[in-house]
């Protein structure tokens, strides 16, 4: 069993007296830490702007401040603490949301950070990282921690599914389950679905489809090689996120592929223009279009489509 | 304080003066609230921050944040007084070729952060003070805060903070003139009792006339002996305009843009000649 999130901190707070571990009274991934971290632990209460501000000046200083908040409030409340004392300085201030999308599960839309990562990757200098799960996470944080850059990290621990063991982190590239060369379709995926992608991909290959997963990790920098390769290689491009349809992974794709001049045909999966249904994980995801089978007779409909159009 | 020092500020003052309303030509600045201010980061640099303006990066220097921004023409006025900036640098005001704008930036050696929205740089001196402390020196920190900026919630939000983590080596400057853009304070968002507020929310408050430099001296004095585990405010009651009659104290002079006469008439003003008068509109967002 690997560590978890809040270990891996620990290891590099105490391997790194520049590390600083913030919270803005949300304390659940990282409640081992205080008695261990001393007066490098700040808890500053329900005050995410003072957090994001204080983060900086402690960045000015050189240190390397890791601020933790519900994603929501977060990045919104915060916003403009993040673009313009983070952002436009450049300061390596990590910035976790925690809870993020549908992992806010029954909060209902107050705590639906679902335009995060567009808002987020808006800004000059802040990369942003979306794990597939705690693995991902976990093996990602030391190079995110060691990277002079902001970044803002859509925190997730759902377990990695069974058989699934990621290659070790890069920035800036994605992680890609080929099956073969010329496969039918490439499932794009941008954090939390990633389960519930993989076991889609699982039944269509059920069906005699073959398909590689993209696990993209990164929203920012954007792995476009990956997403240009998939379309030259694929019939079908699938993007999968826990996210408003703009802004985020659909919208990535989309812009990568008219930047390099690549015609490919794309379906997506998202929350649209919507705020999903409050409900425990298992139940949003399934209420939202996200499970497995969702995702399968999605890409089975695209994919009709897609020979029907050929046809014709 | 004797008599020597006292002149020695004065002129200090007067020089910043002189920079800023020669910045207030061409394109314009917030002439008011840099005037306001003048004498308050006279004192500053040259009486209660350890600094050495030959050495600006210097690990043992205490750090100054402009949080109001506006009044950057003063601190670049200072900067120059200082030797930090050469002089002909402040004819670049708001040229493409230089980085001399209506807000501060870190392209200028001496500015410690950027500003410019309002209610943040209390937040970011948190952190500086915070580092200090972890560190075990004694440095401070200086935010200047504007009074209007005092309707952003994070002011307030971050002094709760402050108060918390008991950051006895952090100091609010409020620049207490009494206005925000075209408006009074107190016929907008009144803030009065304004001493009353800091000292429930715990800070160690000190209110002073902020053109006084024995008051200053004072009021500064008295927050660094009783630092007692609490961050230190000073009010300054200021003037807007300050120095300059024609616009001190109205609501109409926020941003000037002076005509060529109108810069020379008030830098005449500002050595003892005749009051200005002033034909050039003014910007009125209010």
């Amino acid at each position: 069993m690997s560590a978890s999130y809040g270990e891996q901190l620990l290891e590099l707070a105490r391997a790194d007296e520049r590390v600083i571990v913030m919270t803005a009274e949300n304390r659940a991934p990282i409640r081992a830490l205080p008695p261990q971290l001393g007066a490098r632990f700040v808890d500053t209460g329900i005050t995410e702007q003072t957090m994001v501000g204080m983060a900086a000046g402690l960045a000015l200083r050189g240190r390397i401040p890791v601020v933790h908040a519900l994603a929501t409030f977060l990045t919104m409340r915060a916003f403009e603490f993040i673009r313009t004392d983070v952002g436009l300085p450049a300061l390596p201030v990590k910035i976790v949301g925690t809870v993020p999308g549908i992992l806010s599960e029954a909060n209902g839309p107050t705590h639906q950070a679902l335009e995060d990562v567009a808002l987020l990757r808006g800004v000059p200098n802040v990369c942003v990282f979306c794990p597939a799960d705690a693995d991902d996470l976990v093996a990602a944080l030391p190079a995110i921690v060691a990277d002079p850059s902001p970044w803002y990290i859509r925190h997730c621990e759902r377990p990695a599914p069974a058989g699934v063991r990621h290659e070790p982190f890069s920035i800036g590239r994605a992680e890609v389950f080929a099956q073969s060369e010329g496969d039918d379709v490439a499932l794009i995926v941008l954090g939390a679905l990633f389960r519930e992608t993989w076991e889609a991909a699982a039944l269509l290959r059920a069906q005699g489809i073959s398909v590689r997963v993209i696990n993209v990790r990164c929203a920012d920098p954007f792995d476009a090689r990956a997403i240009v390769a998939a379309a030259s290689e694929c019939t079908l491009l699938v993007t999968v996120e826990d996210h408003f349809a703009t802004g985020g992974l659909y919208s990535l794709v989309c812009e990568t592929l008219v930047r390099n001049g690549v015609a490919a045909p794309l379906a997506s999966v998202s929350c649209g223009d919507e705020w999903f249904t409050p409900a425990l994980l298992e139940d949003a995801i399934m209420a939202s279009g996200f499970s497995p089978s969702a995702i399968a007779a999605r890409v089975c409909t695209a994919l009709a489509a897609r020979s029907t159009a050929t046809a014709l | 304080m004797n008599d020597a020092k006292r002149a020695d500020l004065t002129q200090f003052a007067r020089a910043v003066r002189r920079h800023i309303v020669r910045m207030a030509g061409g394109g314009g600045c917030f002439l008011g609230a840099s005037l306001s201010c003048a004498d308050l980061i006279t004192y500053l640099y040259k009486e209660e921050l350890r600094f050495h303006p030959e050495r600006p990066g210097d690990d043992d220097r205490d750090v100054l944040l402009l949080s109001k921004g506006h009044d950057v023409p003063a601190l670049y006025g200072a900067f120059v007084e200082l030797g930090m900036l050469a002089p002909e640098r402040l004819a670049n005001h708001l040229s493409p070729h230089d980085h001399i704008y209506w807000h501060p930036n870190r392209s200028i050696p001496g500015v410690e952060f950027h500003s410019g929205s309002l209610g943040h740089c209390l937040s970011v001196g948190m952190g500086i003070a915070y580092d200090f402390r972890l560190r075990g020196i004694d440095n401070r920190v200086f935010v200047i805060l504007g009074d209007g900026e005092l309707n952003e919630g994070s002011v307030w939000e971050s002094l709760l903070v402050a108060c918390a983590y008991k950051l006895e080596n952090l100091v609010v400057v409020v620049d207490r003139n009494g206005f925000q853009a075209n408006v009074r304070t107190e016929e907008l968002i009144p803030l009065e009792p304004l001493a009353t507020k800091f000292v429930a929310f715990g800070g160690q408050v000190c209110e002073v006339d902020g053109h006084d430099f024995d008051a200053l001296e004072r009021g500064f004095g008295l927050l660094r002996q009783a630092r007692a585990q609490r961050p230190g405010v000073l009010i300054a009651r200021t003037r807007r305009g300050k120095g300059i009659a024609q616009i001190e104290d109205r609501a109409d002079r926020w941003f000037c843009r002076l005509s060529d006469a109108e810069v020379a008439a008030m830098l005449a003003e500002l050595d003892g000649g005749a009051s200005s008068a002033l034909q050039s509109g003014t910007l009125v967002v209010r």
